[in-house]
């Protein structure tokens, strides 16, 4: 019996032991720097590469993988949403579940991230935004994995309105198409804007054909027009607007001027105020660097979404410089830190992961023979946004 | 709100219609002699709108243009028709959906490749662009105003052809009784493929005339796709004066639609909500309309019952 006893304590000690050993190897490990093998990511990219609106993801891809060029920690996942979001859901679970990635990005339009972010967000993926910065995930929907590297919604819509007063403009026509980006764009613009509303349109989404749109405008008696139509739906407006002979400012944001369209616009665009957080002319380190290497890149000029996948991306792999994502506390510190060179000169974060920058008022020139945008005033300093009292992480 | 702003609306109405008759005559006819559901329609739209795009930006020329257009489009749907669809119209309507559908993505693929993601500049020629002065006051686009004309003369000239020629005879035969035609001699292959390449060329045209106002992009198609078929069900399929109608009906709906529905509950509702409520309604009435004609005539408004 008592050896028995005494065969007992000895095994219970030794496992005393070994538990001891274990935990001290643990916390060694731990203690130990980060194994290269830690700064790895896998990201999972979903943006719009076909259909309508193909230009965006693609320069937004072309802007993030130019930026990672030679990085060999981060793995690129890219697959094509086709501006659906029910294929957008789907890509996002594939990624997750059977890709098994760490990082989702891409997504161009409002409503599609209205549909994968917050599902992805809360499963424990980290999300950075490129380009939508819908005000429902700004405000009460925020999220502490969610960061929008890009702007929040109404921002470049704000900074058109505080242009139109400005300009003095006191009846404006404003228009845009009918889903949550949309909305955002003429909450923003009426934020800052003083004046009264000549009339307040909401058209479909993808609409091409804006006849009764501007016969409205015509017969509204209205000083400025101000439209948010962003891709080809705004290639259409500016050719019908200046077609239809009515000779009135117009101001937007740099969504319907962006360099990948401005060439079919054409000389309707000449001139026209538009406003944006980036700009090929901004002079900085980082941007005169990026503009001339996705020029030897891909040779074409950059829009405003390749600038911002190109800093999302940067943002991703200044994080990672530092931390794991696996140590998902540190890493969220570490991206809320934002440093990393912007091409936009000045960016941080605010405490709803929505970025503090300056809005730029942009002006249509042509270089050559290539139509293009230079800078002409700033429109918004240091500008926040307007719902992180809202947002409780 | 004037009455100048009204007509004015009728008139942009009238155009988008036509330019909806366009694309639905040659989607009608396919589905009435052949039975074919052609998804690939909207395709063969943008392929007249690149071919302008291309050939207008070589040439400087949009009347060069308009005639690739035509010929771009017309090639493209005789290859089609030899190639694949021919093969199809002894299937059931699934197996055509399908195929048809593929040729969407490979045509919309291809001009990627050729063009690329960005949209192509297309403008209006210099002698049509500004306006042009009508009676009570009404500023309206000449280049709109060439569409309408160039729309009621294809109309005339399709009617004229179905109903005063050979050809016409005998497509309205391969309507009701293709087994029967084929056996008086007619080739009915050629047939098709000469009704396929009309339908092809006349979308080509479409696309090219709307392009200079909107945009020429990939995937532009599949939106006028859709009105289209709406515009046939509409109309009664097979008929071209049911596209005709029906394509007229549409425009105006969805014009006035987005104009008055607005303005009418902005009566007795606060200016946000009124947008909110008529923006979302107006999206809705050509579904509606098309509910209603389908209630009161299952067949479309000329569609032949006997089928």
């Amino acid at each position: 019996m008592r050896i028995l006893l005494t065969a007992l304590n000895m095994f219970w000690e030794e496992q005393k032991v070994k538990k001891l050993i274990s935990m001290f190897a643990l916390s060694a490990v731990i203690a130990l720097p980060v194994f290269a093998d830690d700064h790895k990511a896998k990201v999972g990219m979903i943006t719009t590469l076909s259909g309508g609106g193909s230009g965006l993801g693609i320069d937004v891809r072309d802007g993030f993988l130019l930026a990672l060029k030679g990085n060999n920690d981060i793995e690129v996942v890219i697959e094509d949403d086709q501006r659906k979001p029910d294929i957008a859901v789907q890509l996002a679970d594939k990624m997750i579940q059977s890709e098994k990635v760490d990082i989702l990005t891409g997504i161009i339009w409002s409503n599609l991230a209205m549909a994968v972010v917050p599902a992805a967000v809360n499963q424990g993926k980290i999300y950075l935004s490129p380009n939508a910065g819908p005000s429902a995930l700004a405000g009460a929907g925020c999220h502490k994995n969610y960061f929008n590297v890009a702007w929040q919604n109404d921002n470049l819509h704000e900074a058109a309105g505080g242009y139109a007063n400005s300009e003095g403009y006191k009846n404006s026509f404003i228009m845009a198409p009918n889903y949550p980006a949309g909305k955002d764009a003429l909450t923003g613009y009426k934020r800052f804007y003083e004046g009264e509303l000549a009339g307040e349109i909401y058209t479909k989404l993808g609409q091409k054909d804006y006849a009764a749109e501007i016969a409205q405008i015509r017969a509204s008696g209205a000083d400025s027009v101000f439209f948010f139509l962003p891709g080809g739906m705004g290639i259409g407006f500016m050719k019908q607007f200046a077609q239809s002979g009515i000779d009135l400012p117009v101001v937007g944001p740099a969504f319907s001027f962006d360099q990948g369209i401005l060439q079919a616009v054409g000389a309707a665009a000449m001139g026209v105020k538009n406003t944006s957080q980036w700009s090929k002319d901004l002079d900085n380190d980082a941007n005169v660097k990026f503009v001339a290497d996705f020029q030897a890149e891909y040779g074409r000029l950059p829009s405003l979404y390749a600038s911002q996948g190109y800093d999302t991306a940067n943002l991703l792999a200044s994080a990672l410089k530092t931390t794991s994502v696996n140590d998902q506390d540190a890493f969220r510190k570490a991206l809320k830190k934002a440093d990393f060179a912007s091409t936009r000169g000045s960016f941080s974060f605010d405490t709803n992961n929505h970025p503090i920058q300056d809005i730029y008022v942009r002006e249509v020139i042509k270089e050559g023979d290539i139509f293009t945008n230079k800078i002409v005033a700033t429109g918004l300093k240091d500008r926040s946004n307007a719902y992180v009292s809202e947002c409780k992480m | 709100m004037s009455i100048s702003l009204f007509l004015e609306q009728v008139l942009n109405g009238l155009q988008f219609g036509v330019m909806l008759f366009l694309m639905s005559a040659g989607l009608t006819l396919v589905f009435g002699v052949m039975g074919l559901i052609n998804l690939a329609h909207g395709s063969l739209y943008m392929i007249g709108a690149f071919a302008a795009a291309a050939i207008a930006s070589w040439t400087g020329s949009f009347w060069l243009g308009l005639v690739a257009s035509l010929m771009a489009a017309a090639i493209a749907g005789v290859i089609v028709e030899i190639v694949i669809i021919r093969r199809l119209y002894k299937r059931d309507h699934l197996d055509q959906v399908l195929a048809t559908f593929a040729l969407i993505l490979l045509f919309s693929e291809a001009m990627r490749w050729i063009f690329g993601a960005f949209p192509l500049f297309l403008d209006v020629p210099e002698i049509l662009s500004g306006t042009l002065s009508l009676p009570l006051g009404i500023e309206y686009s000449k280049y709109r105003m060439m569409i309408i004309v160039v729309g009621i003369l294809i109309a005339v000239g399709l009617f004229s052809l179905i109903s005063k020629t050979r050809l016409g005879v005998r497509i309205r035969a391969g309507e009701s009784d293709r087994e029967m035609i084929a056996a008086l001699g007619v080739d009915i292959s050629k047939l098709y493929t000469l009704v396929f390449a009309l339908g092809a060329a006349l979308a080509g045209l479409a696309g090219a005339m709307v392009g200079a106002i909107q945009s020429v992009e990939v995937g532009m198609g599949e939106p006028v796709l859709i009105l289209a078929f709406v515009v046939i069900v509409i109309g009664g399929i097979g008929s071209i004066k049911g596209a005709l109608v029906g394509a007229i009906l549409v425009g105006l709906t969805d014009t006035l639609g987005r104009f008055l529905l607005p303005s009418f509950f902005k009566i007795f509702l606060n200016p946000s909500s009124a947008t909110d409520i008529g923006s979302a309604l107006s999206s809705m009435m050509i579904y509606i309309l098309m509910a209603a004609v389908l209630i009161w005539k299952p067949s479309g408004l000329f569609g032949n019952n006997a089928k």
